[in-house]
């Protein structure tokens, strides 16, 4: 198909609260337009991470071309652009809904409209995206599809009684989905004689192709030859291959126009020459202005990262470089800490995209981490006029150095039903947070807006607020300002020595209460030495709580029987095990999980 | 298979021998040992799969003298005096045994009586184990033991009128609801026994995995008490005039139990029986715990595991370290040809100094390196370092 009529190529996304089903109708379509057998497809082809089948959620965005044979008989090609679900990720999702033209909004038939349908919904809009709704699950004996209809009209505004009715999961629904891609969603526009003008909206490192460019066609046309040249970060390079994408293969073809989805490969060696939002143009024949929209991330959330096993720092430092290569949004700086010794200084969109790093370096490269507390950007204005980005707390100055700090704050969304809004709002309130409003959805359901400090909610903001409305709370954020406030470092000292890594940045008001947790919580870590131990947190040098971890009195086994000296050594290797893991700081052993269990101190 | 001794002449090897018997009347509900109830035709059964695995087992330690035996559980003296008495001929009948040959049994006090007593001793048992733990029932029925405090007296009697004279008492420290005053007077009321036992092991209470305890742990004395009183069990033991050989051993002198000595000094020694372990030639194995292979004679081999020069290292230094003797240097460079701190190097001095080792000079063997009072309450923080993983 090289000569491809626009107005047969219908590119779109699926967006959805998480869980509302959005993978599985992807696959739905996927399977009906046959571009998988069923036996050739495994469950969720576009979630293809490992990770991201296991959490259920879309990290990377993906991108599958399929052919459908629509009831007015023409061959339509449907690109199926699918977005990151996660708020960590919103930037990169309003760069893969610029390259559509038309979205559907899924949304579970038995609950309702969340804070993320609102959220991604509105993000849709705003890219003038025609979007139309379709109920999902509606095989559940929960489901009320005219209930959710009628929230979807009242509440969004778009019309919704005639949305397909379907069930992913059972395969009920999807041709009337794949109609309605054809009838409603509009064809692309664009003139494919224009210089080109070519949206990137994500893009891989591959070691034999370079950087693969996922990319939207605006206007103009781009082959193999064409020199390229990337509008904001002035990389340019000669065109080697462009294609379409097939299901989970790249498949070359002779050129890419107006109105199509592909990807571009042109032995680029970084990711961060091809930025997310950046314009592709023609070297020779540049468009006049580069798309709207570009924007350079920024990290929001910092975290010390360290090898459990000091000689493998090496190790640590190859593996970042490789996941860097495809995650342009993923930073680190060596830095050196007293208590881990040498590690590096991260930044992350958000904590789930921490996590997801942790999770993928000690997986994929099979390394042993050490993490320290989360913290955010904090800006330290010294009296001597400068402004430091702080992220790493060790770094902070004397205090009589700093004439006042700022923190991010975040607007933020939270849906709840009525009966959860009294616990919510407590739980808001605990964590500093501005009340701006709340608006009712419907009789049951509010909508709650709040101005949150970024790093009361990095922690275990979600955790509590999930279990805080029972499961029922749902919420959405994006970076809103920075803003003074009066915040302290909270230093903890084992055995009267500070130890650096777990030193963190705290509201001056709850510095008491988390340096309290934090000494329970490293008591019970700390194993028992053969001398007392004192655990302090200690605010600018004076001390506001303190622990001690008692001397070991006894540490014997049991009668050892019948020359089974097997087991005996085994429960003194284990022993011996558990020591290895330990970090020395002064003469006392801390395990390395004592680092990261203080990250989850909400107890309720 | 006979070693020339040092003047030529063929002497053989000794041997230390472990029979395993894993029944009981009724668990105690602190016991992780391999034992349970079970019925007579079983025993009988599995008392006949003992004798046949003694006997097939012997054609493998012709080159040995049996210097110790310890019938060990379980509960041994809940068999017949007749089962014990065939275990035992079968044994004299296959073995070359020593003239002097320790044979310890273990008792329980709620099994003994005057003839099971007399046909122990006449099988050739010369050394009884008497489990007490302690001479207040609340503590016994706490623990759930099958006996009271006036069965034990009643057996001690039994057993010294039956002719036994190397006795050993079990004790116990930390009990639910042990006093320091409760634990004086088991003490008192087992030294003042006549006559006194030359033996006593006193052993800390501990919650193991797969107990009732575990399961359902009783209010036990806080850990301040429980020192207090396994440092009053040591004293006044010591007081007494038995010499602490060992971390939980106390003994007159000349009464050191050589059977458990074997198993500490890495000697070798086998085990008969369900799960019973050996160590022959610095080769480890062990049987299966199944009993249901084991009476039907299908005698497995969990294990079997050449120890390599370094695991022997580790073995002479937490085991030998069990010892109040401690362990010799010149034998550690005799037996490695290295000394232990060109293996170890550092350790044994920083143990020195947190006073939990300490050495010793012998006019007559050099240099010995042992446990101090404090080590041994720590011991396992000190023997895991001297591990190579």
């Amino acid at each position: 198909m090289t000569n491809t009529d626009q107005s047969r190529i219908r590119n779109f996304c699926i967006v959805a609260h998480i869980d509302h089903g959005k993978s599985t109708l992807a696959d739905r379509i996927i399977e009906k337009t046959g571009l998988l057998t069923s036996r050739e497809m495994q469950a969720q082809v576009l979630d293809n991470m490992e990770l991201e089948r296991e959490r259920g959620i879309t990290i990377k965005a993906q991108t599958v071309r399929t052919i459908y044979k629509a009831q007015d008989g023409e061959e339509y090609i449907l690109n199926l652009i699918d977005t990151p679900g996660h708020v960590d990720f919103n930037y990169e999702v309003s760069r893969s809904l610029a390259a559509c033209d038309g979205a559907i909004l899924v949304v579970d038939a038995a609950q309702g409209i969340e804070a993320q349908t609102l959220a991604n919904v509105y993000l849709a809009l705003d890219h003038n995206l025609e979007v139309f709704p379709v109920i999902n699950k509606i095989d559940l004996p929960s489901a009320e599809p005219e209930r959710v209809k009628n929230e979807i009209e009242d509440v969004i505004g778009i019309e919704a009684h005639d949305a397909p009715l379907i069930s992913a999961k059972n395969g009920t629904g999807i041709e009337e989905v794949l109609e309605a891609i054809v009838k409603k969603i509009p064809a692309p526009e664009g003139c494919a004689d224009d210089p080109l003008k070519a949206l990137i909206f994500d893009s891989l490192y591959d070691s034999y192709k370079g950087v693969i460019i996922f990319c939207r066609i605006m206007e103009g046309r781009v082959a193999k030859g064409t020199n390229i040249l990337m509008m904001a970060t002035r990389a340019s390079a000669e065109v080697v291959e462009v294609g379409y994408f097939g299901a989970g293969q790249f498949i070359p073809c002779e050129e890419l126009s107006a109105g199509m989805v592909g990807y571009i490969t042109a032995s680029i060696k970084n990711v961060k020459d091809t930025a997310v939002g950046d314009t592709v143009t023609d070297a020779k024949n540049p468009c006049k202005e580069p798309l709207p929209g570009y924007k350079k991330v920024n990290s929001m959330v910092y975290c010390g990262m360290y090898p459990a096993d000091g000689a493998k720092y090496p190790d640590l430092r190859d593996a970042l470089e490789k996941l860097q290569l495809n995650d342009a949004s993923l930073r680190y700086e060596p830095e050196t800490s007293i208590a881990l010794g040498f590690g590096f200084r991260c930044g992350f969109l958000g904590l789930l995209h921490l996590e997801i790093i942790q999770e993928r370096l000690e997986r994929e490269y099979n390394l042993d981490l050490v993490t320290t507390a989360p913290g955010v950007i904090y800006k330290v204005h010294k009296s001597d006029g400068q402004v430091i980005e702080l992220t790493n707390p060790s770094n902070l100055p004397d205090p009589s150095e700093i004439e006042y700090m700022e923190e991010p704050v975040v607007a933020a969304e939270i849906m709840v039903t009525t009966e959860f809004i009294g616990p919510i709002m407590e739980l808001c309130q605990e964590r500093r947070g501005r009340y701006l409003g709340m608006e009712y959805m419907e009789e049951t359901r509010a909508l709650l807006k709040y101005d949150l400090p970024l790093n009361e909610i990095i922690y275990d903001f979600f955790d509590a607020l999930k279990s805080r409305s029972r499961g029922y709370a749902s919420f959405d954020y994006e970076l809103k300002d920075y803003e003074q406030s009066e915040l302290v470092k909270l230093d903890i000292l084992i055995n009267k020595e500070e130890v650096d890594a777990l030193s963190f940045i705290v509201h001056k008001d709850s510095a008491y209460e988390r340096g309290r947790k934090m000494c329970e919580k490293l008591k019970d870590e700390i194993p028992r030495h053969l001398f007392e131990i004192p655990i302090q947190a200690a605010v600018g040098g004076k001390v506001i709580a303190r622990e001690t971890v008692k001397a070991m009195r006894k540490d014997v086994l049991a009668k050892c029987y019948g020359g089974d000296i097997t087991r005996k050594k085994k429960l003194l290797e284990k022993q011996k095990e558990g020591k290895k893991r330990m970090r020395q700081i002064g003469n006392v052993e801390i395990p390395q999980k004592a680092f990261m269990s203080v990250l989850k101190l909400d107890d309720r | 298979m006979r070693a020339p001794d040092e003047a030529g002449f063929f002497c053989p090897k000794a041997l230390g021998v472990y029979i395993h018997i894993p029944f009981c009347l009724r668990k105690c509900l602190y016991c992780d040992f391999l034992s349970g109830p079970a019925d007579l035709r079983v025993q009988e059964r599995y008392v006949n799969a003992l004798c046949r695995e003694i006997r097939e087992e012997s054609t493998k330690y012709r080159g040995y003298r049996v210097e110790t035996v310890f019938l060990g559980g379980g509960t041994p003296s809940l068999l017949k005096g007749e089962q014990i008495q065939r275990i035992l001929g079968t044994l004299y009948g296959c073995y070359h045994m020593a003239g002097r040959c320790e044979i310890s049994m273990e008792m329980n006090p709620g099994t003994a009586d005057w003839e099971k007593l007399t046909v122990f001793r006449k099988a050739g048992v010369n050394r009884l184990s008497i489990g007490l733990q302690s001479a207040s029932d609340d503590e016994l029925k706490a623990l759930g033991r099958i006996h009271s405090s006036e069965d034990f007296f009643h057996a001690y009697r039994l057993a010294a009128e039956a002719g036994f004279t190397n006795i050993n008492v079990d004790l116990m420290t930390g009990i639910p609801g042990q006093t320091p005053e409760s634990c004086q007077d088991t003490l008192e009321k087992v030294v003042n026994l006549k006559p006194a036992p030359v033996h006593i092991s006193a052993y800390s209470l501990i919650i193991e995995e797969g107990t009732p305890f575990y399961e359902s742990t009783p209010p036990l004395p806080g850990e301040e008490e429980e020192r207090k009183l396994h440092e009053m069990t040591r004293d006044f033991l010591r007081g007494q005039g038995y010499f602490r050989y060992e971390i939980s051993n106390y003994a007159k002198p000349g009464f050191a139990c050589r059977h458990n000595q074997i198993y500490w000094q890495r000697g070798d020694y086998a085990g008969f029986g369900t799960g019973a372990a050996s160590l022959i030639d610095n080769v480890r194995f062990t049987n299966s715990r199944n009993l249901e292979s084991y009476l039907n004679n299908e005698r497995k081999r969990t294990d079997c595991q050449h120890l390599s020069l370094s695991e022997q290292m580790e073995e002479f230094m937490f085991l030998g370290l069990r010892m109040t003797e401690g362990i010799s240097s010149r034998q550690f460079l005799k037996n490695f040809g290295k000394t232990i701190d060109q293996v170890y190097p550092g350790i044994i001095d920083k143990f020195c100094g947190q006073g939990l080792l300490q050495r010793r000079i012998s006019h007559k063997d050099g240099e010995w390196i042992s446990l101090t009072d404090f080590g041994m309450d720590v011991s396992n923080y000190v023997m895991a370092e001297f591990l190579f993983t």
